[in-house]
């Protein structure tokens, strides 16, 4: 029976908490790049799938992700539900008793459970950045459910578990979830936007981010959270982690210098929105990548996603669906990216703590077998994300409506959906407050003699 | 009477509204408003998605002063105003019929 190791379960507690964190950054992130009415419902769209997937996760999610996960003969395909419900795992608090371990790791199952758990929140809400600005605030929160449920629960125990049949069978290296996560968010957005269908005046009226330092807040939030969900992941706090942990922060500046650079061809001028998409792109790339490559590798993993993911997000226009906030070009194209990139950059060294039988790169020896499994990996849980979460929210559409009106969405979700205004600023801002404080204080010195509270100095205040 | 109407850029206000004051007129009011004249929009970008903005952020001042004051008045605001740049904005004036105080009910110049 293994032994608890108490650092290790120390670091998976504090990564679990680090990738929660990301979803609220996500929010933010995708919150800054609507349009001012529709902002908290982009707010609440995220974080709703913490209160809603929390729920499903302990009372089925986690036993059919990785239910059996201690047992290596057990089903590829699901984890059962013999775990439903948190039962049958020992907690170990019973004084003699021993907490049920999660492989050889030395975590509990529980902590494990939290940390997975997070990563279940954040997939689906990745989608609602392709369905902003129209969606029925009611009829997503059923889709998530419903979506976490047989989607992102079986597709987590394929990649994940030890056992699961992307993992063991077609030995994929999927570290963090370039497949379970992005590419599967990025086939469900693609649904979504495709079920939903666009925003009324979708390039025709402008529809500006309407707060660009949120979207650089977001981003450097859900950098900072990642880098729970990489490291993370290793399970242990060990070497592992570490080249994780380095792996992670170089490609994600490599894929901001490469978005920029991007930019900077196409359009002629680095943008504040560009940076922070460049470094969401090189996150979701490394994501799959971190444990196989080196510090050397993540450079490229990172580059090339960021530089090609500043092109991908022009696909919505020229197939004309709305992906309103790039959910496709960033995730889906980006998860691709960086699945497929360990078939060319996986190095040997780090390849070696795999034992799913997964080979070094392309550049590195390994032939081309590695590349295939990846692409196969990918194929999988692209194919079967965008057929399930298409039909699902062709259903949900039909029953609950996930689509607001069209006056509604013209006033605004956020009114509409929610009673609620994201700002009460009104027309008094900028230049005029400024002015208007200033005057104040002048006001207050050059009267310094006047007698205070006079009706002429009141009506000068006034008047100004 | 007249109003004085002056759409300024944004940043001059200050210097506007100081050498107003320091002319000695009491009380003016001021709106942001939007618009263009020689000077155009920007182009912006996110995401690859080109915008352009057509309409230039500026100040708009009203004062109301008595017909022997106005043509000074246009001097000291054209000059607080100026920077010799295509966007400095336009200065207007229109007669008014009267003008009342709320507070006491004068009427005409008294209540300026």
């Amino acid at each position: 029976m293994p032994t608890l190791d108490t650092g290790n379960t120390a670091w998976v507690l504090a990564s679990s908490a680090l990738v929660l964190l990301m979803t609220p950054g996500l929010a933010f992130f995708y919150g800054g790049m609507v349009r001012a009415k529709s902002v908290l419902n982009m707010l609440m769209m995220n974080f709703i799938c913490i209160a809603v997937v929390t729920v499903a996760w302990v009372l089925y999610g986690w036993s059919v992700s990785f239910g059996n996960a201690n047992d290596a003969n057990g089903n590829g395909f699901w984890g059962t539900l013999t775990q439903w419900g948190m039962q049958s795992i020992n907690t170990g608090i019973a004084s003699g008793s021993h907490a049920t371990i999660y492989g050889t790791t030395g975590v509990p199952i529980f902590a494990v459970a939290c940390f997975q758990l997070m990563f279940a929140i954040i997939t689906p809400a990745l989608i609602s950045g392709a369905i902003a600005d129209r969606t029925k605030f009611v009829g997503w929160t059923v889709y998530v459910a419903a979506w976490v449920t047989v989607i992102y629960f079986p597709v987590a125990h394929w990649v994940f578990s030890p056992n699961g049949f992307i993992n063991l069978k077609l030995h994929v290296m999927d570290f963090a979830g370039g497949t379970a996560v992005h590419i599967n968010a990025g086939a469900g957005a693609l649904a979504c936007a495709l079920v939903l269908g666009k925003r009324i005046g979708f390039k025709k009226d402008p529809m500006r981010p309407h707060n660009v330092p949120f979207v650089m807040l977001g981003a450097a939030l859900l950098w900072f959270g990642w880098f729970g969900f990489n490291a993370g992941s290793a399970l242990t706090s060990g070497g592992q982690a570490s080249v994780v942990f380095l792996n992670t922060q170089v490609a994600t500046c490599t894929a901001v210098i490469g978005w920029l650079a991007a930019e900077k061809i196409q359009h002629g001028k680095f943008t504040t929105v560009g940076a922070a998409s460049g470094a969401v792109a090189g996150l979701v790339a490394i994501t799959p990548a971190c444990a196989s490559v080196s510090p050397i590798g993540a450079i490229f993993v990172g580059l090339i996603p960021g530089f090609i993911c500043c092109y991908a997000v022009n696909l919505k226009n020229r197939f004309d669906f709305d992906d309103s906030l790039d959910v496709v070009g960033v995730h889906l194209v980006g998860g691709i990216l960086g699945t497929l990139l360990i078939g060319f950059f996986a190095a040997p060294n780090e390849v070696s703590a795999f034992t799913n039988g997964a080979k070094a790169g392309l550049f590195y020896g390994g032939g081309i077998d590695q590349l295939l499994a990846q692409a196969e990996g990918a194929g999988i849980v692209f194919a079967y994300s965008f057929v399930v979460s298409f039909i699902l929210a062709k259903i949900v559409n039909a029953t609950v409506g996930m689509r607001v009106s069209a006056d509604d969405e013209i006033v605004g979700v956020d009114q509409t959906e929610h009673a609620e205004t994201a700002y009460d600023w009104g027309g008094l801002s900028g230049t005029l407050h400024r002015a208007a404080v200033s005057v104040a204080a002048a006001t207050a010195s050059s009267n310094g003699s006047a007698t205070a509270g006079t009706g002429e100095s009141d009506e000068e205040k006034v008047n100004v | 009477m007249k109003l004085i109407t002056a759409v300024v850029k944004p940043y001059k206000l200050d210097e506007v509204k100081t050498a107003l004051q320091a002319f000695g007129v009491h009380g003016l009011t001021v709106n942001e408003s939007s618009g263009y004249g020689r000077q155009r929009g920007h182009t912006e970008v996110y995401r690859g998605a080109e915008y352009t903005v057509d309409l230039v952020p500026k100040v708009r001042i009203e004062l109301l002063a008595e017909d022997h004051d106005v043509e000074d008045l246009l001097n000291v605001i054209a000059k607080a105003a100026q920077t010799g740049k295509i966007g400095d904005g336009k200065i207007w004036v229109t007669p008014v019929e009267t003008v009342v105080r709320v507070r006491t009910g004068e009427r005409g110049a008294e209540a300026l």
